[in-house]
């Protein structure tokens, strides 16, 4: 969805303030899911940084490892920046990726709902 | 900080660092020799092409640096393209980088342990001009005999305390001077006659 | 005492060759793809994300077609390529209670807000081979229901809290930040951060079986499983240039809440204390295994003796690992050439002596 958004814009010249570089990052989570702060495990990350031509910079941090994602996702955060372009990305872009999202999203919500149950207890109950 | 000040950094980081770190393998191995150590793409004011890509090279996420007033402002920049963590004591330091005209103290840098003579501080420093073939003569390991080079901007504190750096050996700093593209090495085992 | 060797550079190279017509099997057959492993074989990508301790399901696919299957060797083959990685920081702690949830059951409430939701679970399957799997089929769609609304749901734990029936769980004052395990060494006595870290990559089997002797009397700790959680959480960091929180992707992951008996001491009230588990991916025995586990491992600071191996914090944290398990059992496969010679020598001497 980034490649078909990205193909439809005036390649805008930039240079790399970073380029993409993939790392990683310690995932940190909480005993008991809240309390003291541990490190549970790594996760992929590619990061970027550019700057348009006229000086505005965009950055990305994108989990995986495709410098790819990270550069669109880079451009589209400096795109954003210019006058006038963050209604239509929001437009054109973020809005139809969310909905996209979301409906995945709430079909794994239905699907799961689908399992819920009610568990009755028998012999307790019934003897109590 | 502000992304819109920061210079870009090495343009192809892995093939740019290794060859940076050549240049300074090149330049520890054989003291005073002058080496070249190309630059990142967008070198910060103030800041030696060759000292920014030394920092470049060597610095990541583990390591602390400690700078000299002047150059200060080039903390932004190397803590975005390296990670490295900065800090304001000079015995906290793993890298420093400072300017010949406001050295401070150098007895106050780690110097490793007997035990880890690796633990001490790697200090570079930017001097306003530096040629081989003329000035001070170095000896000592890596050199055949001696070597002659012009370091500008030293004074006679650098060197008695270069002389009691060289009696802690093993312990002691390693230094690298800077200046435009170009690198000089002086590890703690070379001596120094003015 | 190991030796050099020298020599064997054909045969090795030949190995390798050998290894990798092996992997690949009869060539009359169609070669596995990354998606087919992640699709198909997702359980053991999770394992091996889990253990490997990269969570990269790209990665652990990979690795799990590289080492042909085998779980330990994908893990070491993903813990290799890990350290080739810079490391560009840590994620703000995950907030589970914000999950997006597939599973979630309780063992301990019938009746609990959210409800209970199965999800995609062999827990109630007949464990049956199922023949009609051994051609392909078409693809199998599951049921729908409600509207999708996806609302955050409370751990159930919070129930009994809010009674003050079950120890909190607060991080300590100033909430510091935990040392991390790929940086420093482990050190005697770990604390709960250290020791959590290293069971959420430890290996399955081994907290499976430690897990197992808590529950046979070996650590008194009578466990119920007061929830288990299986979904999906955004991921964010706070990138220094930025300053505010980046969301960077989604993981999938699998929780568990232990809820264990406590007796009390002269100063506290009997109460329910807690063991945690938490698994990259749906790793649900591991999570529980872990949660198992770290109730026991928390003998000394809850004031009971520590007497079950499983309580014993140096056997159980040094032992976990699969990788340094894994190497240090196979590297006896090493030349031992000149160790061996001499304790035949001692032998025969002894021998000759008799």
């Amino acid at each position: 969805m980034l490649e078909a958004w990205a193909a439809r814009q005036a390649q805008a010249p930039f240079t790399w303030l970073r380029p993409p570089e993939s790392g990683l990052v310690m995932v940190r989570a909480r005993a008991g899911g809240t309390g003291a702060k541990f490190n549970l495990g790594e996760m992929t990350v590619t990061r970027c940084a550019l700057r348009l031509n006229d000086g505005v910079i965009g950055v990305a941090y994108v989990a995986g490892r495709s410098h790819r994602k990270a550069e669109l996702a880079a451009l589209v955060d400096a795109s954003a920046q210019m006058p006038g372009m963050g209604e239509r990305i929001e437009r054109e872009l973020l809005e139809p990726l969310r909905v996209r999202l979301e409906a995945e999203a709430a079909r794994m919500q239905r699907k799961a709902q689908a399992t819920r149950v009610d568990f009755f207890t028998l012999a307790r109950e019934a003897g109590a | 900080m502000n992304l819109a000040r920061l210079g870009a950094g090495f343009s192809s980081p892995v093939l740019d660092s290794q060859r940076t770190f050549r240049g300074a393998l090149e330049a520890l191995s054989r003291p005073g020799r002058v080496v070249t150590a190309g630059g990142p793409a967008e070198v910060p004011r103030n800041v030696a092409e060759s000292a920014c890509a030394l920092a470049l090279a060597l610095l990541d996420q583990d390591t602390t640096l400690w700078l000299s007033p002047l150059l200060a402002p080039v903390g932004g920049y190397l803590r975005f393209h390296t990670g490295c963590r900065l800090v304001s004591q000079e015995a906290e330091a793993d890298f420093a980088l400072l300017d010949s005209a406001e050295l401070p103290s150098l007895d106050l840098f780690r110097c490793g342990s007997d035990e880890y003579p690796d633990r001490s501080a790697t200090v570079i420093v930017q001097v306003p001009t530096l040629e081989a073939g003329s000035g001070l003569r170095l000896s000592g390991p890596g050199i055949r005999g001696s070597v002659r080079v012009a370091i500008g901007g030293l004074h006679e504190a650098f060197f008695l305390y270069w002389g009691r750096n060289r009696a802690l050996f093993p312990r002691g700093i390693d230094v690298f001077f800077a200046c435009g593209p170009l690198l000089c090495g002086l590890p703690r085992t070379t001596r120094i006659e003015v | 005492m190991y030796v050099a060797v020298k020599g064997g550079e054909r045969a090795i190279q030949n190995s390798y060759e050998l290894i990798a017509e092996a992997r690949r099997g009869d060539p009359a057959h169609a070669e596995l793809t990354l998606d087919q492993i992640k699709q198909q074989m997702r359980l053991a990508v999770d394992r091996v994300m889990t253990e490997g301790s990269v969570y990269d399901a790209d990665l652990a696919a990979l690795a799990l077609k590289q080492a042909a299957g085998d779980i330990a060797e994908a893990v070491f083959l993903l813990r290799a390529f890990r350290a080739t990685l810079p490391r560009f920081g840590y994620t703000e702690p995950l907030d589970t209670s914000r999950m997006r949830l597939w599973r979630r059951v309780s063992a301990t409430f019938k009746d609990l807000p959210g409800g209970q939701i199965l999800g995609p679970t062999y827990d109630y399957t007949q464990r049956l081979l199922d023949f009609s799997l051994s051609e392909p089929a078409s693809s199998a769609v599951a049921a729908e229901s409600g509207d999708g609304k996806a609302e955050p749901v409370p751990g159930v734990l919070s129930l009994i809290e809010q009674e003050g029936l079950i120890e909190p769980q607060e991080p300590a004052a100033g909430d510091p930040d935990p040392t991390d395990l790929t940086r420093e060494p482990l050190r005697f006595p770990a604390a709960r951060p250290v020791r959590l870290q290293n069971l959420a990559r430890g290996d399955e089997g081994f907290l499976l079986a430690m897990g197992y002797s808590t529950q046979r009397g070996y650590s008194h700790t009578h466990p119920f499983a007061g929830e288990i959680r299986f979904g999906v959480l955004e991921v964010e960091i706070v990138p220094e240039e930025l300053g505010f929180a980046v969301p960077i992707g989604e993981i999938a992951l699998t929780e568990c809440q232990m809820v264990n008996q406590f007796a009390g001491s002269a100063i506290e009230p009997p109460k329910f204390t807690r063991g945690y588990g938490l698994a990259f991916g749906h790793c649900e025995r591991k999570a529980m295994a872990m949660a198992l586990v770290d109730r026991a491992l928390r003998a000394g600071e809850l004031g009971e003796s520590a007497e079950a191996p499983a309580q014993k914090q140096e056997f159980v944290l040094s032992h976990s690992d699969s990788l340094e398990a894994s190497g240090f059992v196979q590297h006896l496969k090493l030349p031992h050439y000149v160790d061996f010679q001499s304790e035949l020598e001692l032998v025969r001497k002894m021998r000759a002596r008799r």
